[in-house]
């Protein structure tokens, strides 16, 4: 069985041996912020997620690509992130959705991963030590290491440019997508920051989805009067898109806002508020949400690096917290008719639990468009199950 | 919300005695709700007929009922401690069906008890296989093609309506009870008619078979704000036709990709929300299609089950516990995870390595069963092994079976399949049986393709894919060869699972070459944590498996520490008891200011719940894993010594490669002189103690030869074997000749090595018409000697004393007699310097006490003596063990004396026949039973009446018994048959009995005749249900001796069966003391407290 051995090295010079495996690229050294991931099925999903654009993904769970790959499992139009670091990568897939092999789905897309890695003494360093900048390859040891020191992360950049859509594009509505008054579809208005698939089909159960580019201005999505405006998941550090922020300012009031992830933090720093860098983010499938207005608990699919500093947003309610480290979950401003979520409602991967979120969005824009003949309804709080 | 404020008492009920199909993970999760209720401030009533768990000591509950499992003696603890709750879903299927019992009697409500952890309701739609059906199609979920029927006449009506082939799937049973697929109209009806049997409701369904489909388990839990999680999903490599508690299992899912678990996920919690399961744990078991995907629903279990225990020790997530307080009010995130102890127990746990489950058989005890598996579960014990991948897993697992393999082949084993021509190879592996993975990898390895093998054996071909890889390393390692292996070669290998006892025999070297080569190249064993979440947070509990990676997660320590060395996946012959005395073992060395750590691979037992001892490493009991273990305890802190005597047979035999300095307690060298023959003979023969004439053989030759000097019969066995392995009794030479051969390489026990001069023959003289007796004792290292029990069996010696029942205190022992027992058994423990337990068997024929064993550790009578005296004898002994002297153990009030209440204890064995209707229902010398239940009351005949009631047999208060009796046993027939008689019972017998009876002046209502004999015979008396008791002891000698028709067929129509004499006097004597006193209650603590007999008298009975 010929191996090609690999190195793993981190910007803090720890390294770790592995084998190359999927694309080998020219010089034998790819580079990102490395994160790890907890989720157990889902991988290609992941690979597929726009928002890891400039990342290098440590998968947990020891054997990936078990399943093989199908193209209805894609996240976006191509993977986006660095490369992968897993224990064991099957040989061959089992499932009657394969459509092919992992690995050849990443030398395909020219995805580098390495294997063999002790990926649970990597997860406990970069727990302690926060994520971090890596590179991994079939390069020379010292030549790894020099990249390793000069790699950059994902701090005050910019990665939205890199994955957004070019041009704007419309995904109809699904059949039963009905609005209020079961006469007119809903049309919303989805900027792509990275924005997922399995988002799209979500949105398209409620209304006819018209996809823009990320830097579209506000003026312009106005123009289309949408009932509502999408503010999607996507890379980076929200504190380098003020670009996108001035957009979102622009929207607030005129016309109701939902936002998931990087849209929820460009939503809540719109509102006021800031974000901050978590140690290792929170990247699996099994965390615990408490939605605060029925008590009940969601395990969610989480995949962030930022979080909303709770305490720079004083006028706006909490709807949503982390139970396993109260970080912020969800907001909400009900007068300014916009509200976020930090984790993923539409799974891909992950459970369904908090799928009633996108339920609320349709209330939310059918109650604003009939907000003009009575004014907005104190409790105009609508059905849990959306 | 928090817990409930309006209850105060909480009655929980066990699950009895281990029987196949619900085992001790039911005392794991019945001691895990004990301690949270007590903890959480509730007062505990627990009800179970089985003394061998942890959970019916007295220090887990308020009041601890040992009595049997039956609704009218529960609705009598219920009238005496009127209980605010009943939980009844940690008590397995025992518990459940009990509950639905009390709940249609009425019982419950006219006590004003609540049903907590679930409904009746929603037990009725889980367990009712048509409920559960509808349900299931309500909520859109598809379930395969079936129809319901409650007679046979209506059953053979539907079968079209379903289509060959079909399962037939009773309602409210465990294990598969009465569960099996026809392919032809014969098997149907004869399977149909089993099935209405098994069913306490009679009701069967008849469902389209997907035999082969994939088997999906998944562990969910909810609480009462809905809230719900899925703790361990659970992939079956074997396809659906084999029992999930028969298949090899593998968590989490390997080959599901997300979209298809979310939908699974879904399901499984709009089951549990329809079934009605408001709060507490439930396992949901799936089918999907391989060729489409199509998922069906199978079943739920509206309880903790044997799955939610292995869920528990394969995540770290301690369902039981946790069910526990979800059904006192909890919500999930109000309760923190143990583990983590910063994040709340309501999220999912994640995992970041492979865990497989194998079971393990026990076929060999039962002539007359196939070994072929099915729907219904024939396993007596199980394996679990944590590997950071699948290959590493299932190797890990092969070797913790102890039963001869070093892993999945690359041994001595693996030559009975390479020797087969692929054809028949292809044949063997498509039936699925306790060895067939061994024939998948022989045939994957000699290059048959995963295809080929999968279409075979439906086994998934990722699973295929994983082991065949096995193979290839192989091939490597056999052309690199020991003295070229590289460090990245010996990573490879170890980290495929590879145990240094494989590459040994690969190389034909011995394992401490390879071991020395390995460390040689800087390669070590890496232990990592079992912590719920794949290191996203820092675990606080010490939960640790092996593997071969960077980094060793094994903290400093600084409290001195002790290893116990557990005893393994469940056997017949090596149970719960060892596992009992492994965890008082931790209790009591904790208390003691030491460091307890526990190396065991039982996923079903208290031993391996992190909580029991300070560190658990979760590893196979072979020479290898053990070492690996104490070198990381040094490496880690002052490692004071090994306990090898608490675990029965398996930590003993690994006492030979401990250094002896180690060895805590008695030394491995004195439970050598016990075990060896030699040595065991020259030490009674000093001491004067008489034993059975005897003598050794290896040979045909030499064995006539003993024989010769002995006569005959004679008791013939395998040395180093326990449970009376292959023991046979020889009444002449053609019986000793077949017994030598059954014992060569090609018998049986081929698989453990067969007949060597090293591992010879024992042949000693039977002596027939003795009693047996137990003694368990304790002796200090400063020699004083401390009889914990002397325990009179009721069946003569012949019978197993692991299957017989036995009486404490002795009844018909005279005083001289006692006190011979208590001289030889001191002499016995001071000339082996034994420091802790010894236990000693003895054979009383005519006043003169013979010594049959000696065996100086844990025994499987401790708990029950520990019960029946109140004296820990578990917790004395470790003690004693790590030096403490029994004086000192007095001062500090932990050895207490034993307690004067006067009341009877008897223990009687439970034997699995109902689950193998192919084998004889015989007692012989090899031991063959399950579990245990215990009857404690004021006089032996009451004591006795209640140790059957909780063993499954009713005697009858009224009706006919049929008599049939070996001429040795027509004297003690005569006896009970009085009895029988003056009691209002009828006699009716075969005509050499009723003759024996007739000139007693017994009167015999009709003579029966015999099988093959005109005239209505035993057997259509029995099926008819005329007879309500059946004493029948077996004339012939041979396996399918006299009466076999006649006590399968009381098995099968449940009617009482007795089949010694000695049994039968001591049944007529409990009818008689029943007939008497009204069945009373009492609780162990009340017992225990209770003065002595002479103060009693004024006490109400
Ligand atoms: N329709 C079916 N076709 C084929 N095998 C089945 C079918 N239903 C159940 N089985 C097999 O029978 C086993 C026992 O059935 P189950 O309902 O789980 O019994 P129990 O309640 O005793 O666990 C299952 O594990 C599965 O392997
Ligand atoms: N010489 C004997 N005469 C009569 N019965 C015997 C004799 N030796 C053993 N037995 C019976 O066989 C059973 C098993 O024998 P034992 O030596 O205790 O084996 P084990 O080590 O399996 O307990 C005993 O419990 C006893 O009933
Ligand atoms: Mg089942
Ligand atoms: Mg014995």
């Amino acid at each position: 069985m010929r191996v090609i051995p690999a190195h793993l090295v981190l910007a803090d010079g720890t390294t770790f041996e592995g084998e190359a495996a999927g694309w080998s690229p020219p010089g034998g050294v790819t580079a990102g912020e490395i994160v790890f991931n907890t989720v157990m099925t889902g991988y290609q999903e992941v690979i597929t997620d726009p928002s890891y654009a400039g990342q290098i993904i440590t998968f947990t769970y020891p054997h990936i690509g078990n399943y093989g790959v199908t193209g209805a499992d894609n996240e976006s139009r191509r993977p986006f992130c660095r490369g992968i670091v897993v224990r064991r990568l099957a040989r061959r897939p089992s499932n009657w959705r394969a459509t092919g092999s992992l690995d050849d789905f990443l030398v395909e897309h020219q995805i580098p991963a390495i294997t063999g890695i002790d990926t649970r003494r990597l997860t406990r360093h970069l727990r302690e030590r926060g994520a971090m900048p890596a590179v991994f390859g079939t390069a020379p040891l010292d030549e790894l290491q020099a990249a390793a020191a000069a790699a950059t992360g994902t701090d005050g950049m910019d990665f939205v440019r890199e994955v957004t859509t070019e041009a704007a594009f419309t995904v109809p509505a699904a059949d039963g997508a009905g609005g209020a008054d079961g006469t007119r579809r809903r049309r919303v208005v989805a900027y792509d920051y990275g924005i997922k698939s399995s988002i799209l089909t979500e949105l398209s159960r409620i209304a006819e989805v018209e996809v823009v580019p990320a830097d579209t201005p506000a003026a312009e999505v106005l123009a289309r009067q949408p009932d509502g405006v999408f503010l999607s998941n996507g890379p980076g550090d929200p504190a380098a898109l003020d670009w996108a922020v001035q957009d979102v300012r622009d929207l607030v009031d005129k016309v109701p806002i939902f936002g998931i992830c990087l849209g929820h933090q460009l939503l809540g720093t719109a509102l006021g508020g800031t974000t901050f860098k978590l140690r290792f983010g929170h990247h699996g499938g099994n965390q615990p949400i408490l939605r605060r207005d029925t008590g009940a608990v969601e395990i969610a699919s989480h995949n962030h690096n930022y979080a909303l500093d709770p305490a720079s947003l004083p006028g706006v309610e909490i709807t949503h917290v982390n139970l396993n480290d109260q970080t912020v979950g969800g907001v909400r401003d009900r007068d300014r008719w916009c509200f976020g979520v930090q984790y993923h409602p539409e799974a891909g991967p992950g459970p369904h639990d908090p799928r009633y979120l996108f339920g609320l969005f349709a209330d939310l824009m059918d109650d604003f468009s009939a907000r003009d003949e009575a004014p907005p309804i104190e409790s105009a709080e609508h059905g849990s199950d959306g | 919300m928090g817990r409930r404020e309006d209850l105060d008492t909480i009655l929980v009920i066990g699950s009895g005695p281990i029987v196949i199909g619900q085992a001790c993970e039911f005392d794991y999760s019945g001691t895990q709700a004990c301690r949270v209720l007590r903890e959480e401030g509730y007062r505990v009533v627990l009800a179970n007929s089985n003394p061998a768990t942890i959970m019916t000591d007295p220090e887990f509950a308020d009041a601890t009922y040992i009595e049997p499992l039956d609704a009218e003696v529960i609705e009598r603890i219920i009238a005496r401690e009127r209980p605010d709750a009943l939980l009844p879903t940690l008590g397995g299927q025992t518990a459940l069906n009990l509950a639905m019992e009390l709940v249609a009697a009425g019982v419950l409500d006219r006590y004003g008890v609540e049903l907590i952890g679930a409904n009746a309701e929603a037990i009725a739609t889980a367990e009712d296989r048509q409920r559960f059906k509808e349900a299931m199609i309500e909520i859109g979920l598809s379930v395969p093609v079936s129809a319901t029927a409650h007679t046979l006449e209506e059953a053979m009506g539907l079968l079209d309506d379903v289509g060959l082939p079909v399962i037939i799937r009773p309602a409210y049973i465990l294990g598969g009870r009465g569960t099996g697929i026809a392919a032809t109209v014969d098997q149907f009806r004869e399977l149909a008619g089993l099935g209405l049997d098994a069913s306490p409701i009679s009701e069967i369904l008849i469902e389209r078979s997907i035999a082969g489909w994939k088997e999906f388990e998944l562990e969910v839990m909810r609480d009462k704000a809905d809230n719900c999680v899925v703790v361990c999903s659970i992939e079956n490599v074997d396809p659906m036709g084999v029992h999930t508690g028969d298949s090899i299992t593998v968590a989490p899912a390997q080959t599901l990709s997300d979209v298809e678990y979310q939908a699974m996920r879904d399901a499984s919690f709009a089951c549990m929300r329809r079934v009605g399961v408001e709060t507490g744990g439930s396992n949901v078991q799936f089918a999907l299609n391989p060729a489409n995907g199509d998922m069906v629903v199978i079943e739920m279990n509206p309880r903790v089950s044997r799955s939610s225990a292995l869920a528990s020790k394969a995540t770290g997530f301690p369902i039981a516990k946790i069910a526990a307080r979800l059904a006192v009010g909890y919500t999930l995130d109000e309760i923190t995870n143990d583990i983590t102890r910063a994040t709340p127990a309501s999220f999912e746990p994640v995992i970041d390595y492979v865990v497989t489950k194998v079971p393990r058989w026990a076929f060999e005890k039962f002539p007359g069963t196939t070994g072929v598996l099915g729907t219904q579960m024939q396993s007596v014990g199980e394996v679990m092994a944590i590997g950071r991948t699948f290959a590493e897993s299932v190797q890990k697992a092969m070797r913790s079976l102890e039963q001869g393999r070093f892993g999945l082949n690359t041994d001595p084993g693996e030559a009975v399949w390479d020797a087969l021509d692929d054809d028949a190879l292809l044949a063997r592996i498509a039936v699925p049986t306790d060895t067939r993975l061994f024939g998948v990898e022989a045939a994957l390895r000699r290059g048959l393709s995963v295809e080929q093998v999968h279409e075979w054996t439906r086994i998934d071909p990722w699973f295929l894919d994983e082991i065949q890889l096995l193979g290839l390393e192989r091939a490597d390692l056999a052309q690199i060869g020991l003295d070229a292996m590289e460090r990245a070669d010996w990573r490879r290998t170890k980290q495929l699972g590879f145990s240094d006892a494989q590459l040994a025999w690969l190389w034909s070297v011995d394992e401490e070459q390879v071991r020395v080569a390995r460390e040689a190249a800087g390669v070590f064993p890496t232990y990592k944590t079992v912590d719920t979440c794949a290191a996203e947070f820092a675990a606080e509990t010490p939960y640790y498996y092996s593997t071969w990676e960077d980094e060793d997660e094994v903290p400093a320590a600084t409290r001195p520490r002790i290893i116990i060395l557990g005893s393994g996946p469940n056997r017949i012959g090596q149970g719960i008891e060892f596992d009992y005395c492994c965890v008082h073992a931790c209790f009591a060395l904790d208390a003691a200011g030491f460091d307890t750590v526990m190396v065991n691979c039982n996923p079903e037992t208290v031993s391996t719940d992190y909580d029991t001892s300070s560190r658990l490493y979760f590893e196979p009991l072979t020479p290898e894993d053990v070492r690996n273990v104490i070198v990381a305890e040094q490496r880690s802190g002052d490692l004071v010594g090994v306990i090898v005597a608490l675990g029965g047979q398996t930590p003993l035999k690994l006492s030979g490669i401990l250094p002896p300095e180690l060895v805590l307690g008695t030394s491995a060298a004195a439970i050598d002189s016990a075990e060896d023959r030699e040595l065991w003979n020259a030490l009674c023969a000093r001491l004067e103690i008489p034993q059975p004439a005897g003598g050794v053989a290896a040979t045909i030759d030499e064995a006539l030869a003993v024989t010769r000097r002995v006569g005959y019969p004679v008791l013939v066995r395998p040395s180093y074997v326990l449970g009376g392995r292959a023991m046979q009794i020889v009444y002449e030479e053609a019986g000793l000749r077949s017994a030598m051969q059954e014992l060569t390489l090609a018998g049986s026990l081929g698989r453990e090595g067969g007949l060597s001069a090293e591992r010879p023959v024992l042949i000693d003289r039977f002596l027939e018409d003795a009693t047996e007796v137990d003694v368990d004792a304790i002796r200090d290292a400063g020699g004083e000697v401390l009889i914990g029990g002397i325990m009179e069996h009721v069946e003569e010696a012949g019978v197993h004393s692991g299957d017989s029942a036995c009486v404490l205190p002795p009844v018909h022992l005279s005083a001289e007699t006692l006190a011979v027992l208590e001289r030889y058994t001191a002499e016995l423990a001071t000339a082996l310097d034994v420091k802790g337990l010894i236990n000693v068997q003895y054979a009383v024929k005519a006043g003169q006490v013979f010594v049959l064993e000696a065996n100086p550790r844990a025994s499987r009578t401790v708990p029950f003596v520990a019960k029946a005296t109140g004296v820990p004898l578990a917790k004395v002994a470790a003690r004693v063990m790590a030096g403490a002297s029994l004086a000192t153990l007095r001062a500090e009030g932990v050895l207490k004396p034993p307690v004067r209440g006067g009341h009877v204890a008897v223990k009687e064995a439970v034997l699995p026949f109902s689950r193998f209707p192919g084998a004889d229902a015989v007692l012989g010398p090899e031991m063959r039973s399950t579990g245990e239940v215990m009857g404690i009351d004021a006089t032996f005949g009451l004591a006795f009446a209640k140790s059957q009631l909780a063993a499954g047999t009713r005697l009858p208060s009224k009706g006919t018994v049929f008599m049939s009796l070996a001429d040795r046993d027509k004297q003690m027939g005569v006896e009970a048959a009085r009895r029988f008689v003056a009691l209002g019972l009828e006699v009716v017998a075969t005509d050499g009995t009723a003759h024996a009876l007739r000139d007693a002046g017994v009167p015999v209502r009709q003579v029966i005749a015999k099988l093959g004999e005109p005239g209505t015979n035993a057997v259509q008396l029995i099926a008819t249900g005329q007879i309500d008791l059946v004493f029948n002891s077996p004339r012939g000698h041979g396996a399918r001796a006299d009466g076999g028709h006649i006590r399968e067929a009381a098995t099968l129509h449940r009617v009482p069966l007795l089949t010694t004499g000695a049994a039968g006097v001591a049944a007529a004597a409990g009818m008689a003391d029943w007939a008497e006193h009204r069945l009373s209650v009492r609780s162990l603590q009340e017992l225990h407290a209770a003065p002595a007999p002479d103060d009693q008298l004024a006490l109400p009975l």
